[in-house]
């Protein structure tokens, strides 16, 4: 049984898969990876399903040695890794050697880099999932984040393919440089104005420290409903983008609540949502209100991009 | 009786891969209650391909799918024939659930407050709200979370005008005409009167949540000592 030992934890790093759906009724949220299509692609470097369990890490990774011998890759943003001092390439399949340590920096670029290694973090599932639940204390590791000390199992996976597997520039490009972000119209944008509607679709919202994966808690101009208003509690989707009485959005997320009482102007189309994932405190975003037709188009065509072997590239091609 | 004219339900669209069903007269009901709780009742008895997540409230259900499986217009077609089903689902039996609950003190800092706006002692906002019967809406916002309906008038309190950052598991609070019992630690801006040993939600049990949609509740005031006493079994 391979191990992997917590040197440092870093700032918030998690377990994290694809999440737990399906348990909305007893007011469970799926939780997952903040950016699933990084996720998705770093298990598919080491030919694991799109879904095993790796490691989540925001704004500053953390150390971890291997006590045996792991590929890895690294995809999402880029934290700096090296591994026993030399810079380890992202977006890669690599091989680590038994005792070496990979010790992650702060970012260089978004909010989250993930560690994928073969055979996936192996941890007892909770509702048929891995993810950490941070707010809850449930799933992932004890329920929490990991900490100096904390030691990982590696499922066993053999694996066929050779190492060096990469993704193409363009994908990792296309995945990741946006900050204008695609929504929808919700179900209570007729609260506002016109001038309400304007200040939210031409301005620019900066996202603030409290952001989190519950939520991210936006700030820029106000949107204001034209009277005061009222409704009842309905459920909440995630990527709902809910305006609270001070008319500051915030942005439903992972870990998010299931039902909330606030209006929703908007949501974040799905094809968007893993860039949430990337969103760091002070970044700045803008959104542009699409149709739920050329939405769902995104989101196919993501899939599509996801379902195909051209996002890899191989080292000796 | 029961009666759901299907015009009384209205499917909308939510996120591209979600859409709400607003069941009935848009008001907080027993009756509302039990078409949300008939409604998830089929939909997890007769499940529908590409469906992925139920998010049940007060008088709709959230119902997320996976929008390349299934277009919604197929989706708001098949739940359509489920609406006219509706009257013929036979719930089960709900559960009677009594759950002690220290009042006042470090536990309820609110209670004080809440019992003075309404002109009372805290000891009178104690037995109202203890001899009360409440119903389980639904579960939300967290874990195992049940907004519970029936909060006698005298106790109908708004919430905090500013949010506390943590506010401890196992708290009891009011807000507006609703309470309910925090299951985790997490932020919170109701007014909180008390605080129950019991786990509402632990994931070591069948039931993970102590409290399901249609229960019927009572909190019962026990005293320091025994709050003590049952955190400790």
């Amino acid at each position: 049984m391979s191990v992997i030992e917590v040197e440092a934890p870093g700032l918030q790093t998690t377990v994290q898969d694809l999440g737990r759906e399906g348990f909305g009724p007893s007011g469970v949220s799926p939780s997952g990876a903040a950016d699933p299509i990084s996720l998705r692609i770093g298990n598919r470097l080491v030919e694991n399903a799109e879904n095993a369990a790796g490691l989540e890490m925001t704004l500053v990774g953390g150390t971890f040695r291997f006590g045996e011998e792991a590929i890895v890759a690294l995809t999402g943003s880029d934290f700096g890794a090296e591994l026993d001092g030399v810079a380890l390439k992202p977006w890669t399949s690599v091989q680590v050697q038994a005792r070496q340590t990979l010790r992650f920096g702060a970012t260089r670029g978004g909010a989250r880099s993930y560690l994928c290694v073969r055979g996936g973090v192996d941890i007892p599932l909770f509702l048929g999932s891995a993810s950490t639940h941070v707010l809850s204390g449930l799933g992932g590791l004890e329920g929490r984040a990991l900490k100096k000390g904390d030691v990982l199992r590696v499922a066993s996976n053999r694996g066929t393919s050779q190492l060096g597997r990469s993704v193409n520039a363009n994908v990792i490009e296309s995945m990741h440089s946006r900050k204008v972000l695609r929504v929808t119209v919700g179900p209570q944008s007729d609260w506002y104005p016109e001038t309400s509607r304007q200040a939210f679709y031409a301005g620019t919202y900066r996202v603030t420290e409290e952001a989190n994966r519950m939520g991210l808690r936006l700030e820029g101009p106000p949107v204001m409903p034209d009277r005061e208003r009222k409704m009842i509690t309905e459920g909440v989707p995630l990527g709902a983008i809910q305006i609270p009485p001070n008319g500051q959005p915030i942005i439903l997320f992972v870990e998010q609540q299931t039902t909330g009482g606030y209006p929703k102007i908007a949501y974040v189309i799905s094809a968007d949502l893993h860039r949430l994932g990337q969103l760091r405190p002070r970044d700045e975003i803008q959104f542009e209100l699409i149709g739920l037709h050329a939405a769902i188009s995104l989101l196919r065509a993501q899939e599509d991009l996801m379902g195909s072997a051209e996002i890899f590239r191989h080292a000796i091609d | 009786m029961l009666t759901l004219p299907s015009e009384a339900v209205r499917f909308q669209s939510a996120s591209d891969q979600s859409i709400l069903v607003y069941l009935g007269q848009q008001t907080i009901t027993p009756d509302a209650l039990q078409q949300v709780m008939r409604l998830l009742h089929l939909l997890s008895s007769d499940p529908i391909a590409g469906v992925r997540n139920l998010q049940p409230a007060y008088c709709s259900v959230l119902i997320k799918f996976d929008p390349l499986t299934i277009a919604q217009r197929k989706l708001e077609e098949i739940l359509s024939g489920y609406v006219h089903r509706l009257k013929d689902v036979i719930l089960p039996e709900p559960k009677q659930v009594e759950i002690p609950v220290c009042y006042g003190g470090e536990f309820g800092p609110d209670l004080s407050a809440v019992a003075s706006l309404h002109g009372m002692m805290p000891s009178d906002a104690i037995e109202i709200h203890a001899a009360a019967e409440y119903l389980v809406h639904f579960l939300g916002f967290v874990p195992g979370f049940a907004y519970l309906g029936g909060l006698p008038q005298e106790l109908v309190t708004p919430r905090r005008s500013s949010p506390r950052r943590r506010v401890p598991a196992g708290s009891v609070g009011i807000a507006d005409d609703q309470t309910g019992v925090y299951p985790f630690a997490t932020p919170g801006g109701w007014q909180l009167i008390g605080r129950t040993p019991v786990a509402m939600f632990r994931k070591d049990r069948k039931d993970m949540s102590l409290l399901s949609m249609g229960d019927r509740v009572r909190f019962r005031p026990i005293s320091r000592a025994k709050f003590t006493a049952l955190e400790d079994e």
